[in-house]
């Protein structure tokens, strides 16, 4: 198996490794895949409620080299944005950018669904455990899906 | 593409192939120019030169196991020994019956041999081994038909390295009339192989497992009781008709040496190889949660698979760029399949998924085995710090009853 210069990178140097207390309001937790897959994905972010913006983000992954590439770009890539803008990053940006190879896609088509996962955890959380939900200091100026 | 070797890494992956022996090499040199004629022109002295280091090789490979040499058929490798074997055989007994036993953890070159004769009319059936790899009796037994022409049973797994009881097993096979196969590709040099005692009517050898070239191998065929097959390959009715096509002398040769040398050293080597195992497995024992897969102790010493949990095998693999070993899951191929023969053991996808097949041989040093353990449990350790199956492990979640969302 060739990899690319990125995924090597990431593997050896991966960026955010570990994560928050899953029980705090303002972090979000997206776990996603399977052991029986050969690699799980979680993803945890940090959301700043006063700017809606994605202050801090972790992960952990279990799975190939490009597994665990993918997650650590994403949690780079995520941070600074907000919910939206997040929820905008494609995996076809995320393979790319790692130039992976076709049998590899899955690994990136995870770490979107991982970045999906976070947020909708995130907004769970706050829809069911703040009475008051803060607004966003700006309207989120996500690219279209 | 670039792994960036500071070094050759360090080869620990002899189940796969094997490095021919210097002596080997030597051997075969002057059959690719001085003595490069025919074995079969008889009517000249380049051709009778051929014919003598054909025999000479063919005696050393039925000295190794126990056989004579007229019962020795050269072929192109295991794969076509098995295809040989297992097709020759059944359709020459087709009349007799069209049922066929084989087990799950076989080679792919008798899985798929027999997946084709499925094709053809055959019925055949794939048995479960028990969970450390080896043949329960009673499942062989039970599986016996009437119309069973052949059992096939490979000596040593390629995997996993257990050791089949081929002694009962062909017994057995004998008492009923069924033609016993073997497939001995992971067999020969590491297991004593007598033919003489052992009733198996045909068994498969592959040179390149033995320290020889790549490219040849043969078939034993059993001359008393005669066993018949039907050939595969045709054209020249070479090897008394069971395998045609003009014989490779060089290549040949170079098998007879590697078998010679095998016969010679195989006592030996074989306790030093069990000693390097046993300092492999020592030194990764120092890592907690790892499963040494198959029987602990009916196996050969130059296998160790080991599953370390909560890591994915090709993470693991890419991080021990210094070693050359090879994964038990597939996903370093296309399909993202784990292993078919740790999942017949009974291991779950996961297990199968983190686990690394070492196999150690002539050339490997003490020295080899401490630096891959130094680098196994450095990777294994920075893996599982990566592994959120690692903390859910320690925080005490049986990863069994989390509902994942398979993808």
């Amino acid at each position: 198996m060739a990899y690319s210069e990125k995924v090597i990178e990431h593997y050896e140097n991966p960026r955010n490794v570990g994560g928050f207390g899953g029980e705090d309001a303002d972090v979000g937790t997206g776990m996603v895949g399977a052991p029986a897959c050969g690699d799980v994905m979680k993803l945890q972010i940090k959301v700043n409620p006063a700017t809606g913006l994605i202050e801090d983000a972790k992960f952990k992954t279990y799975g190939c080299g490009s597994a665990i590439a993918s997650s650590s770009l994403v949690t780079e890539w995520v941070k600074g944005k907000t919910l939206d803008q997040a929820l905008a990053i494609k995996n076809t940006a995320i393979a790319e950018e790692l130039a992976l190879p076709p049998v590899k896609i899955h690994c990136s088509i995870l770490a979107e669904d991982a970045i999906k996962a976070a947020v909708a955890d995130y907004r769970h959380r706050q829809a069911t455990t703040l009475q008051v939900l803060e607004q966003p200091a700006c309207k989120p100026a996500s690219a279209a899906a | 593409m670039e792994l960036k070797l500071e070094a050759k890494p360090i080869y620990l992956d002899y189940a796969a192939t094997t490095p021919c022996d210097p002596r080997v090499v030597h051997a075969m040199v002057p059959y690719l120019y001085e003595q490069f004629g025919n074995p079969a022109s008889r009517s000249h002295a380049y051709g009778w030169a051929a014919e003598e280091a054909v025999e000479i090789a063919r005696e050393h490979v039925a000295a190794l196991i126990g056989a004579d040499p007229r019962e020795i058929v050269w072929t192109s490798g295991a794969t076509e020994s098995n295809n040989l074997a297992i097709k020759g055989a059944a359709q020459f007994h087709a009349a007799k019956g069209k049922h066929l036993i084989t087990l799950k953890t076989e080679h792919k070159a008798v899985l798929d041999t027999m997946r084709e004769l499925e094709r053809g009319g055959f019925e055949v059936s794939y048995l479960d081994v028990q969970a450390d790899g080896v043949l329960d009796m009673d499942v062989l037994k039970a599986a016996i038909r009437p119309d069973t022409v052949l059992v096939s049973v490979m000596y040593v797994n390629n995997e996993i390295g257990v050791i089949q009881d081929i002694g009962t097993i062909a017994a057995l096979c004998r008492s009923k009339g069924i033609l016993c196969h073997v497939d001995a590709a992971q067999a020969s040099g590491k297991v004593a192989i007598d033919l003489h005692e052992l009733p198996v009517d045909l068994l498969s050898l592959s040179a390149h497992k033995t320290y020889g070239p790549k490219g040849i191998g043969a078939l034993y065929v059993r001359r008393k009781p005669r066993v018949r097959i039907e050939a595969q390959i045709h054209g020249g009715g070479h090897e008394r008709g069971m395998r045609s096509g003009t014989l490779p002398t060089h290549q040949i040769v170079g098998m007879g040496e590697a078998y010679r040398l095998a016969r010679e050293t195989m006592a030996t080597e074989n306790e030093r190889i069990r000693s390097l195992r046993d300092r492999l497995l020592q030194g990764l024992q120092a890592i907690p949660e790892i499963r040494v897969n198959g029987h602990l102790e009916q196996r050969v010493p130059h296998n160790l698979n080991v599953s370390f949990t909560f890591v994915e095998g090709e993470s693991l693999l890419m991080g021990m760029k210094g070693i050359a070993v090879s994964s038990g899951s597939a996903c370093t191929s296309a399909s993202l399949e784990p292993s078919y023969v740790l999942r017949a053991l009974g291991l779950s996808d996961e297990v199968a998924h983190s686990s690394i097949r070492f196999s150690i041989g002539r050339f490997t040093n003490e020295a080899e085995i401490d630096a891959a353990v130094v680098q196994v449990k450095r990777t294994v350790e920075r893996l599982r710090e990566l592994s959120p199956l690692w903390d859910m492990h320690n925080a005490g979640i049986d990863l069994s009853t989390v509902q994942w969302a398979e993808h």
